[in-house]
């Protein structure tokens, strides 16, 4: 909502405030003031000129040579608009003068010839372009005939002017009207409202003589009224009417359009005027549309009508779909005489939901939308039938043409003092709420210690007494709400063990080089389910804003894969991120399944020490040793088996497995992922977090240091290349007997120096005992069982 | 024969000091003192001295072999010690060359902003909640009074999944399905999340980003207690000289509700183009919770009263941080992540 501050001291007393110190106030009790906007923009010396002569400049087609009368002297002045004639008064910028965005106004010589100034259009003057009216548009603004030539422009035609931009929120429809502001302005300074006074000359002939109403969807539209206005002659507005017009934001077209413009914003009552003559029958109906009915409305758009929306028609065919937009076939024109002006109450959702059919949004409909005060339906037809007869010659019908069940009663609030005082945990004086509660205009009476207050139709976001305490606390100044902390018992507060582990899990990683990434959610159905641990349906939205975020991610890896890529292709050739977050599968009931999973993504080298020349590419096995720590770290014991995935490298693949689950997936991106993906060796890993952090770990015990030493034997073994050294590391320690304590792999030989298919793994066994020191026979002893058992595995011991 | 020895004994004293490397001297003590040296050869030869000379004679030998150990020695302290020092000077590094780098990763900016909003409340005795991302329209709207045809909650804004199940427009349908859960008891959760609407992502816009939402019910809990709250938060979040100040505002689920502003952090509210030149930052949204959520939830909102507040952790961060465009907390950019690595402390 734009309100112009000269046109709301028509209505209430702004105590000659600065705007910007208005507009503090107006934020600080309740409607935000998103700008304070100052129409003069700074300009100085634009006065009115007027034409005495208009030639073709000898030079250039598009350029006229007009002499001006500017007051103090008759100045030449080269115009390019195309609309510029002889005769016509003009809004002249002189040299010196300075218009928005800076520009200074300088003599110049345009192609030979002298202009001493600048013929202005209003876009020149500050003011948007849709906002001009369109007879103007491409070109300069003419002034009406009187405009006295030489005065200033500034101040005679309602520029030196500020507008206040609110942010309404959806709450205050009330002030999407300059009445319902000056309310607003006059409860926050203790101001009176002066309200328009309405009185006009009617004819003798009743409008009833001459229009029937019938209105046949009461619930939908419970209040109609009607005025007949003859006579009017359709011209351009006077220019005060246009440029209060133009500094709330709409565009001046004609005089009658105007006017129901201009009660529109006055009141907040959306009017609507049809040519009498175009529709026909001298009837009006109201009634709810034929499923397929057309009608073209006034943005020359034909629209297809449906059975639950409510049209105006003239007996036989719609004229205009009610509250949202007029009919061509009746529109005002040039040559209209006869108008009816409608004025009505037509039910919000109603409203709401044709405007969305039709993706039709007016000035209108979103009032409607938010609930039109009823009680100003009738006020603001006859504001519109008075300021017809003022500005457009028109002679009004006497009387109105009324459809009229609506409910115009005040919703009574009861609420006590203490009451609004333990809510704001504060004192404010019974004299004080009455104060405020006056300011509003709200009537209240005190019955028995409770206030009773009677809540204007205006005000319909007033309905229970929380409403009343946020009225009081508002006006009386938020400031003064002092600052406690809540009384109740103190409750220890926390995370749950779920989400401490989870930021464990974060530290580490962190801790182990790795940087968090956050994705998005929402994926292709291309990415959906690349990577997923678990496959399912996938979900996608019912209207996505495009494909690329259509459907619900089952996997983090894709989107984190195209971050690693996004660095790379930066020449950032080592990456390692990680994310934690919610895959999305189908669940058991019109809810998904969201499973918080971890994903990490690694390129480039994992060490990099490049002046002591150590540089060392990442490989599965820097993964597999971040899994491998991060289980000690939450003591769950996670195994690992060979698989394959889809887009991973076929041998460089395994399943993370937790209790029988195959809950992970660890490996190296497959050569053609890779290239497609535009990346190098890239190791991949992703983990059913949830199903790891809602294992209950248990207590930890401590295990006594040893006091004994341990002993240690080394056995390398010739292999075939497919045996896995777990498969021999379970003979070793299945042999080994309750003295080996541990088995480590130290060495993996695959060189040329060996026989073709084989490898050579060394293992370094620990033996130890915890009752005493070992002796040599002891241990050879329980070794030499491990080496009989791995001979007759096959492995060749190798000397 | 004593002459003889003198002279032995002139001659290694010189060869002592003439060696100059540890080796060198030992050659010496070889040369002189070993079982072949002209010294033990002096011993040996005593035999054809005559008896009465021997004593004599033995004793002086055994003072010039003492005397040259002696000097032996303390000339291969001196050499043992620049041998070593010479060694150590060998040995210096460059410590100007870079160390051995450790590998360090850190957390997301938002997870930082979120983590540290979380234990200042957790401070305070709240607890953590967590719900669903796709969530029942019940609990999105309608339990927070936003019943079907409110403006606030239209088909454009959201991303429907199925008429009844969306992808969640904030995080309130935590405190819903908490309120729910409590059946009637006092509450105090915090309650942290990715959100999603229908946005088009631009420099200030994102359709997906995070809330972090606190709720706070029970007996008598009254307006200036949420104005308390939020100053502490402020204060600890934003630093001590930090004030606070409250706007009337509106959301349906709370009355009164109100925006809260910081005093600008940057220029402490004498207006700078942090704070717009207002002095004042907009940080969050708040309320005391509206009846028709508390009963919706089976509350009796007469005896049991609350307080609600929200806000964004990327507008948190992009105000803290002078983070421009809020799509950095979604692009991963290493160049942009790496940076929130140190502490503020």
């Amino acid at each position: 909502m734009l309100v112009s501050i000269n046109w709301l001291k028509d209505y209430v007393n702004t105590q000659q405030l600065p705007p910007a110190e208005l507009g503090e106030k107006i934020t600080r009790s309740g409607i935000e003031v998103d700008a304070v906007i100052d129409r003069s923009h700074g300009m100085t010396n634009v006065v009115v000129g007027y034409v005495e002569s208009c030639v073709k400049h000898p030079e250039a087609d598009k350029l006229s040579i007009c002499q001006v009368d500017v007051g103090e002297e008759t100045a030449q002045i080269i115009c390019g608009a195309p609309n510029i004639a002889e005769g016509q008064k003009v809004i002249v910028a002189r040299p010196g003068a300075k218009l928005p965005g800076g520009i200074k106004i300088k003599k110049a010589k345009l192609r030979g010839e002298e202009s001493n100034g600048m013929i202005c259009s209003l876009q020149e003057l500050g003011i948007e372009g849709k906002l001009v009216p369109k007879a103007y548009a491409e070109g300069i603004y003419v002034l009406p005939k009187d405009a006295e030539t030489g005065s200033d422009v500034i101040a005679n035609f309602n520029l030196d002017d500020t507008v206040l931009e609110l942010g309404l929120t959806p709450n205050r429809a009330d002030a999407m009207s300059m009445l319902g502001v000056a309310y607003e302005v006059g409860a926050i300074l203790s101001e009176e409202v002066k309200l328009p006074e309405i009185s006009y000359q009617e004819s003798a002939d009743t409008a009833a003589s001459m229009l029937t109403l019938t209105v046949d969807a009461p619930e939908a539209n419970p209040l109609y009224v009607a005025k007949v206005v003859r006579n009017i002659k359709v011209q351009e507005s006077p220019m005060w009417l246009q440029q209060r017009l133009m500094a709330a934001g709409v565009r001046p077209h004609n005089n009658v359009v105007d006017v129901t413009n201009y009660v529109l914003m006055e009141y907040g009552q959306p009017l609507h005027a049809f040519d009498y003559d175009l529709l026909g029958t001298g009837n009006i109906t109201v009634r709810h549309a034929k499923e397929g009915e057309m009608i073209t409305t006034l943005d020359d758009a034909e629209r297809k009508l449906s059975a639950h929306q409510l049209v105006i028609t003239n007996g036989e065919k719609p004229v205009a779909i009610a509250g949202v937009m007029g009919g061509a076939n009746s529109e005002v024109s040039d040559a209209t005489t006869t108008v009816v002006i409608e004025s009505a109450y037509f039910e919000s959702g109603s409203v709401r939901q044709t405007s969305k059919d039709h993706g039709l949004r007016s000035d209108a409909s979103s009032r409607f939308e938010k609930g039109v005060d009823p009680n100003r339906v009738i006020p603001a037809a006859e504001r519109a039938a008075q300021l017809l007869s003022e500005l457009a010659g028109g002679e009004v019908l006497s009387g109105s043409v009324v459809f009229d069940k609506v409910s115009k009663e005040e919703k009574i609030v009861k609420v006590s003092p203490d009451f609004i005082n333990s809510r704001l945990g504060m004192k404010i004086a019974f004299e004080e709420m009455l104060d405020i509660l006056n300011r509003l205009k709200f009537t209240t009476e005190a019955v028995n210690g409770q206030l009773v207050i009677s809540v204007p139709t205006r005000r319909q976001d007033i309905q229970i007494p929380e409403d009343v305490i946020e009225e009081i606390a508002r006006l009386h100044g938020y400031d003064e709400i002092p600052a406690t902390l809540p009384e109740a018992e103190t409750t220890p507060g926390g995370l749950t063990p779920y989400q401490a582990k989870r930021r464990i899990v974060r530290n580490f990683l962190e801790g182990a080089g790795l940087l968090q990434a956050t994705t998005y959610s929402l994926t292709s159905e291309k990415s959906a389910k690349q990577f997923a641990l678990e496959k399912t349906e996938t979900t996608r939205l019912l209207m996505p804003m495009s494909e690329e975020r259509s459907i619900l991610r089952q996997s983090l890896l894709p989107h984190l894969l195209e971050s690693v890529t996004y660095n790379t292709a930066r020449r950032m050739d080592s990456v390692a991120l990680y994310e934690t977050g919610a895959v999305f599968l189908k669940g058991n009931d019109e809810l998904l399944n969201e499973q918080e999973h971890l994903a990490v993504a690694i390129t480039g080298l994992w060490l990099d020490n490049s002046w002591q020349g150590e540089k060392k590419p990442v490989d599965f096995f820097v993964l597999k040793g971040i899994v491998e720590a991060l289980s000690a770290k939450l003591g769950v014991e996670l195994t690992f088996e060979r698989g394959q995935m889809d887009d991973l490298h076929p041998g460089r693949t395994a399943f993370v497995v937790l209790n029988g689950q195959r809950i992970g997936v660890i490996g190296q991106l497959h050569p053609s992922e890779q290239k497609a993906r535009d990346l190098k060796t890239t190791v991949v890993m992703e983990l059913n977090l949830a199903a790891i952090l809602t294992l209950e770990t248990e207590a930890l015990v401590y295990t006594q240091v040893p006091r004994y030493p341990s002993m240690s034997r080394d056995v390398a073994l010739v292999l075939s290349k497919f045996v896995e050294a777990a498969t021999i590391e379970n003979v070793i320690r299945s042999a080994g007997g309750k003295l080996l304590k541990d088995v480590r792999v130290f060495d993996l030989y695959e060189g040329d120096k060996m026989e073709e298919g084989k490898k050579s793994v060394a293992f370094s066994l620990t033996y130890f005992d915890p009752e005493k020191t070992l002796t040599d026979e002891e241990v050879t002893k329980a070794h030499e069982k491990v080496l009989a058992a791995l001979t007759d595995v096959g492995a060749e011991l190798r000397s | 024969m004593e002459a003889q020895l003198q002279e032995l004994k002139t001659q290694a004293l010189e060869k002592i000091a003439e060696a100059s490397t540890v080796k060198e001297l030992n050659d010496v003590r070889v040369a002189y003192l070993g079982k072949k040296g002209p010294i033990t050869d002096l011993l040996k030869g005593m035999g054809k001295l005559p008896a009465e000379e021997r004593p004599k004679m033995g004793a002086l030998v055994n003072v010039v072999r003492e005397e040259v150990t002696t000097q032996l020695e303390a000339r291969m302290v001196l050499l043992e010690e620049e041998a070593i020092n010479a060694k150590l000077q060998s040995e210096t590094i460059d410590i100007t060359l870079p160390g051995r780098p450790v590998k360090t990763g850190n957390a997301h900016p938002l997870t930082r902003v979120v983590e540290e909003i979380e234990d200042l409340f957790i401070s305070m005795g709240y607890e953590v909640a967590e719900g669903p991302e796709v969530e029942k329209d019940y609990y999105n709207f309608e339990a927070l009074n936003l019943p079907k045809g409110h403006p606030a909650r239209d088909m454009q804004d959201s991303f429907y999944i199925t008429e009844d199940v969306l992808l969640r427009t904030h995080t309130s349908p935590v405190q819903a399905r908490t309120m729910e859960a409590k059946g009637g008891e006092p509450i105090k959760i915090i309650c942290p999340g990715k959100v999603y609407r229908r946005d088009s992502d631009d420099a200030t816009h994102s359709h997906q980003f995070t809330q972090i939402e606190g709720l706070v019910i029970g007996e008598d809990i009254r307006m200036s207690d949420l104005k308390g709250t939020l100053s502490v938060f402020a204060k600890k979040m934003f630093g001590d000289d930090r004030e606070i100040r409250l706007r009337p505002s509106f959301f349906p689920f709370t009355e009164p509700s109100v925006e809260m502003d910081i005093s600008c952090f940057k220029c402490g509210g004498s207006g700078c183009n942090v704070c717009k030149k207002t002095g004042w930052i907009e940080i969050l949204g708040a309320g005391m919770v509206h009846p028709n959520v508390l009963e919706m939830a089976g509350y009796d909102s007469k005896r049991l009263t609350g307080f609600a507040f929200g806000m964004g952790p990327e507008r948190i961060a992009m105000l803290k941080y002078g983070v421009e465009d809020i799509r950095h907390f979604y692009t991963n950019d290493v160049r942009f992540l790496s940076q929130f690595q140190r502490t503020e402390l």
